[in-house]
């Protein structure tokens, strides 16, 4: 039997819901608890210097503090050692170290990347980037009419045996779970490289990476109720061991002579420069927070808001729902109202403190594919009540009434 | 939730007419400028055509899609472009286009507001676009 949470009790662990919003963009950033912002502010109070530099005592606990996300991470995602789990800003930086690192490395003059329309920018903008410098062709995976990958086109360019594949875990524009193992067992096949954006994936579906079986896995703390400018990138060791650094200078070093530089080991040699050291300390505190509510629960609650969320949008005349059905869907629900524009909708839902996205997610490839420059989008978390969709519900209607 | 579209303090019952019945909306045929400018937060694309005689606008039109803001925005910038001479068009500002919106507008939704302006000065006059950027 999967084990449940009491919603109610985990929105006291959240100040902010004190203010009475209703907060329904968890897939833009989450909230956090204060076991998260209790852990940073901890750091800032009681042991604040900086780490891996110096032999006093706060330097050394607030060195193991940073360390111990590591492993906390680790086993979060099961990788095989804490030397895969590298320290970075976010999803963002993560795939592009991947592009600056392996990707000048690997990628040459006529080679295929295979990227999907429903791709985040971040997924897309750095392979655009660099196909461009190296003379590579970019191919996009496209949707189907119920917003799902065709998996039969994937299969097909994979066929032209791609160098890279590299697609996300769920969407953040459609809410889409794409079949992510099956996806990237067939790339590996086919022998490409496979870097999994889990940015909407790791928060709320969880990851195995082992399992999963891809190259690399980059997702961001923001959306998992930790700070702001902490994330991961896991990579398989040996192509870890295997790359140069992304950003250099110090920390990252073994040696410095003039004649040249030796690198640090892995992970270090990935993480030049002072580090996010509270905000790593506050993802580690989100992790154990997540571990203890447990993975599978976490789906469970969001799948049952996700559900209650479609039936009541569902019931709203002139309301489209774009994806996949709830049962196929991350937390997700992207939808557009017929003569109110999803900005018009925010606007309205704000006055209601219903906090509410609109537009095009970062995702604008997709939206150009759906023929919309814009959706409203509803985003849930393990904090999400019901009456916090029924007020949105409210919001709509209010917003209907004006326009009307 | 207490509002009512007639005393809605930001969705004015002039606003929301702008934008179910927008005023010089389309296209000219051989227009003397067309320009196009988007809102790159939401996607949301505005453009204008002018037909220009002896200085004056003789003819507008604008197109495109947007939130009501921006549509309503651009609805009354053209009616008040019609007819006026480029000179005088020249002096329109951000001041004027807001005041003659009339409401409050957040920080988050400025770039809506002025979206239309934008396409007057950067189509127009070819002054640069990002002086609108900034607030
Ligand atoms: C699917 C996906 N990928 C990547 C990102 C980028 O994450 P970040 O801005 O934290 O780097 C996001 C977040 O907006 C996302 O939803």
């Amino acid at each position: 039997m999967i084990k449940t949470f009491d919603v109610a009790a985990i929105r006291k662990d959240f100040p902010i819901f004190e203010t009475g919003i209703a907060y329904l963009d968890s897939a833009n950033t989450s909230q956090r608890p204060r076991q998260v912002t209790g852990a940073m502010l901890e750091y800032f109070e009681k042991f604040n210097s900086n780490i891996h530099r110096a032999a006093y005592r706060i330097a050394e606990e607030a060195t193991v503090r940073y360390e111990a996300t590591r492993e906390k991470v680790r086993e979060l995602i099961n990788a095989s050692s804490t030397k895969e789990v590298i320290y970075t800003r976010g999803t963002t930086e993560g795939i592009n170290l991947v592009a600056y690192s392996w990707g000048r490395k690997h990628v040459k003059q006529g080679d295929l990347i295979v990227l999907t329309i429903i791709d985040h920018h971040s997924n897309i903008v750095p392979w655009q980037i660099l196909a461009a410098e190296k003379g590579a062709t970019i191919e996009y995976v496209d949707i189907d009419e119920r917003g799902e990958l065709r998996q039969d086109q994937f299969r097909k360019l994979l066929e032209r045996s791609p160098k890279l594949v590299a697609f996300g875990q769920v969407s953040n524009a459609l809410g889409t779970i794409n079949p992510a193992t099956e996806m990237v067992a067939a790339a590996k096949t086919a022998g490409a490289t496979v870097l999994v954006d889990g940015a909407q994936g790791a928060p709320h579906q969880g990851v195995d990476v082992r399992a999963l079986g891809c190259d690399f896995y980059a997702f961001s703390g923001h959306k998992m109720l930790g700070p702001t400018g902490a994330g991961i990138l896991y990579g398989r060791r040996e192509l870890l061991e295997a790359m140069d650094p992304f950003m250099s200078g110090g920390d990252m070093i073994k040696t410095v002579r003039v004649e040249g530089t030796t690198y640090h080991d892995l992970p270090w040699k990935f993480e030049a420069g002072t580090q996010a050291i509270a905000e790593v300390i506050g993802l580690g505190a989100a992790v154990d927070y997540l571990t203890a509510l447990g993975m599978d629960a976490v789906r469970a609650h969001e799948r049952e808001i996700t559900e209650y969320a479609f039936e009541a949008l569902s019931d709203i005349e002139g309301l489209t729902l774009y994806g996949p059905p709830p049962s196929r869907r991350a937390g997700v629900i992207s939808f557009s109202i017929e003569g109110i524009h999803p900005h018009d909708l925010a606007t309205i839902a704000d006055r209601d403190q219903v906090c509410l996205r609109a537009g095009h997610h970062c995702a604008m490839p997709l939206m150009t594919r759906l023929g919309v420059a814009a959706t409203a989008r509803a985003s849930f978390y393990v904090y999400t009540q019901k009456d916090e969709v029924d007020r949105l519900v409210g919001s709509i209607k209010e917003a209907q009434r004006i326009f009307a | 939730m207490s509002s009512t579209a007639a005393d809605d303090q930001f969705y004015r019952e002039y606003i929301l007419d702008h934008y179910k019945n927008p005023r010089n909306f389309g296209r000219l045929e051989n227009p003397d400028i067309s320009h196009e400018e988007d809102n790159p937060l939401c996607g949301d694309v505005i453009g204008m055509d002018f037909r220009v005689k002896d200085g004056v606008i003789e003819d507008i039109r604008f197109h495109g899609r947007g939130c009501a803001i921006s549509q309503a925005s651009a609805s009354l910038l053209t009616e008040r472009l019609k007819g006026l001479r480029l000179e005088d068009a020249k002096k329109i500002g951000k001041a004027d286009v807001l005041g003659e919106l009339g409401i409050d507008i957040s920080p988050a939704r400025i770039k809506c507001a002025l979206l239309s302006l934008k396409v007057l000065k950067v189509g127009a006059y070819g002054l640069a676009g990002n002086d609108e950027d900034e607030e």
